[in-house]
């Protein structure tokens, strides 16, 4: 019964993929990709797959769609013809889904006990978890201890992303990104005289920020850690900065904090590791943090954890507002 | 009985994604986001407790905090689009 | 059954309806406003009666101070976007009391 809810939800996720690539306003594009990830976070829900769902809907719903909408009031509205005809990339995407479906036919089923995936490294973590690092949340103790060296790669890859669009985005003169001058205030657009919203909205975002760091610490025991944490209080940070304007949210975060909220839960994750060297044990070995190694590793996760989450809001504000502060022209 | 409400919920959802796909204006289409995302949050809290798993609500509450967001940039979207055609700006194409 | 399955059932069928009525009111009705209208009211009323289903099935436990949480979260932000939404269509020009024309924009 559920897997026909998965099917129906796939079927509906085809259609509105295939709607997006149709049609030729921007903005009802952006729309449906907004509709694409609450679709793919409900598939990833029914799936069991909680940390990913969460992420999705962290990510792909509120922050992704603010940094296309700013993106798309740069540009135009509408896509622009090609002269060239479209049939030879259709083809060739047709072929290679069909080549892609065939290779499928071998794949074992869905939660099959046999398959290779559930043979191998899977059982050893979920039977040493509980022993060696004794947190519930097995797909934290993957993350965090067992491939933690996976997880310091995608955090220096976020930083890396960050720092690349503010090269791309910071400002012609060299400082980097800023609040816009006065004499294009008037374009410095917010909702700040609409009352309704701008009340409910300031109400809501200490419980946001609450709320993520909730995520951030209760990751060891449910579904969260650092990237779902970062990108829930960026999305209360960017609230803000919607509702009052650019000048207030610098004010209320600077530059140098931005970058140095990016540079820093990069720069402790490392920390983390070069503590477990100077202690005695390899890079990111948490055992011999404290004298109790499954303590250690608790301690350690926490520490990185923290760091991701750090780095990912400070990345996701730097890359919101260098796309908001360049005015259109 | 979870079931019962899980169909409901997924027939809407098909409902509103027919309106974000048809409707004549910008407004429809983000009329059908905002019901579309109200009935996730709704279907990611009675399939957690279809799984057994009251510990899943916290998905359901930031979809719930999220989502305000993304509708609030749309509309924030909308009056600096309006600004920028009343001031006379030209399209970068 | 005992009671609270019978008013769990209860809640989750009127719950169910006024969600599809909300859905099936955003494709037939004929005006960008009547459309606002049905989704926005149904949204909440299915809201409040689902959740209180759920909870009425996980009793006291952390689970249901989670659901009124969401409850109070989506009780304040539901009818904020709708207002928003209104506003933003009322000052770009949409005159209400008219039906579409058929036609993409």
């Amino acid at each position: 019964m559920v897997n026909l809810f998965a099917m129906f939800l796939l079927t509906m996720l085809m259609i509105t993929a295939i709607a997006i690539v149709r049609t030729r306003d921007l903005f009802v594009a952006v729309m449906l990709t907004g509709i694409f990830s609450l679709l793919m976070s409900a598939i990833f829900f029914i799936l069991d797959a909680a940390d990913v769902a969460l992420t999705e809907a962290a990510i792909g719903a509120g922050i992704t769609t603010v940094l296309f909408l700013g993106a798309l009031a740069l540009t135009a509205d509408r896509e622009r013809t090609v002269p060239y005809s479209r049939w030879l990339p259709g083809i060739v995407v047709a072929i290679t889904t069909l080549i892609v479906i065939y290779a499928t036919f071998d794949k074992p089923r869905l939660g099959d006990p046999m398959a290779p995936v559930h043979q191998h490294v899977a059982p050893w973590y979920l039977e040493k978890t509980p022993e060696l690092i004794g947190i519930p949340n097995v797909v934290t103790a993957v993350l965090g201890s067992f491939r933690g060296y996976d997880t310091m790669g995608e955090l220096i890859v976020i930083f890396t992303a960050c720092i690349g669009v503010l090269f791309l985005l910071g400002g012609t003169n060299g400082k980097g990104i800023q609040p816009r001058s006065n004499e294009s205030e008037a374009l410095d657009v917010t909702l700040s005289h609409h009352v309704i919203p701008r009340v409910v909205g300031r109400l809501l975002i200490p419980f946001i920020v609450l709320f993520g760091l909730y995520v951030q610490f209760h990751g060891e025991f449910g579904p969260g850690g650092g990237f779902q944490a970062g990108s829930i209080i960026a999305a209360g940070i960017i609230l803000y900065s919607l509702l009052e304007g650019e000048q207030l949210a610098f004010a209320a975060l600077p530059r140098w904090t931005l970058m140095a909220m990016a540079a820093g839960g990069a720069i402790l994750y490392g920390a983390v590791g070069i503590a477990g060297i100077a202690m005695g044990g390899n890079f990111l070995d948490y055992s011999v943090l404290t004298n109790d190694p499954v303590l250690g590793q608790q301690i350690g996760i926490l520490i990185i954890e923290a760091g991701v989450g750090i780095t990912v809001c400070g990345a996701l504000l730097a890359i919101f507002h260098a796309i908001n502060a360049r005015v259109r022209g | 009985m979870y079931y019962v409400v899980s169909i409901a919920i997924l027939v809407t959802m098909a409902l509103a994604l027919v309106r974000a796909l048809r409707g004549p204006s910008v407004y429809d289409r983000v009329l059908a986001v905002n019901v579309f995302g109200t009935k996730t949050v709704l279907l990611l809290s009675v399939v957690a407790f279809l799984y057994g798993r009251p510990d899943f609500l916290d998905l359901a509450l930031a979809y719930a905090l999220i989502n305000f967001i993304g509708v609030l940039a749309v509309l924030l979207y909308f009056q600096r689009r309006s600004m920028n055609r009343a001031s006379g700006h030209k399209s970068a194409d | 059954m005992d009671v609270f399955d019978i008013i769990s059932w209860v809640l989750f069928v009127s719950g169910g309806a006024f969600v599809f009525i909300g859905g099936l009111g955003a494709i037939r009705l004929p005006n960008f406003y009547t459309r606002l209208h049905a989704a926005s009211l149904t949204d909440s009323m299915g809201t409040i009666l689902i959740l209180t289903a759920i909870m009425f099935q996980a009793g006291w436990s952390l689970a249901t101070l989670k659901l009124i949480t969401i409850l109070g979260f989506l009780m304040l932000t539901g009818p904020t976007a709708t207002y928003a939404l209104a506003n933003a269509a009322l000052l770009s020009g949409m005159k209400p009391g008219k039906p579409d024309p058929d036609e993409e924009s």
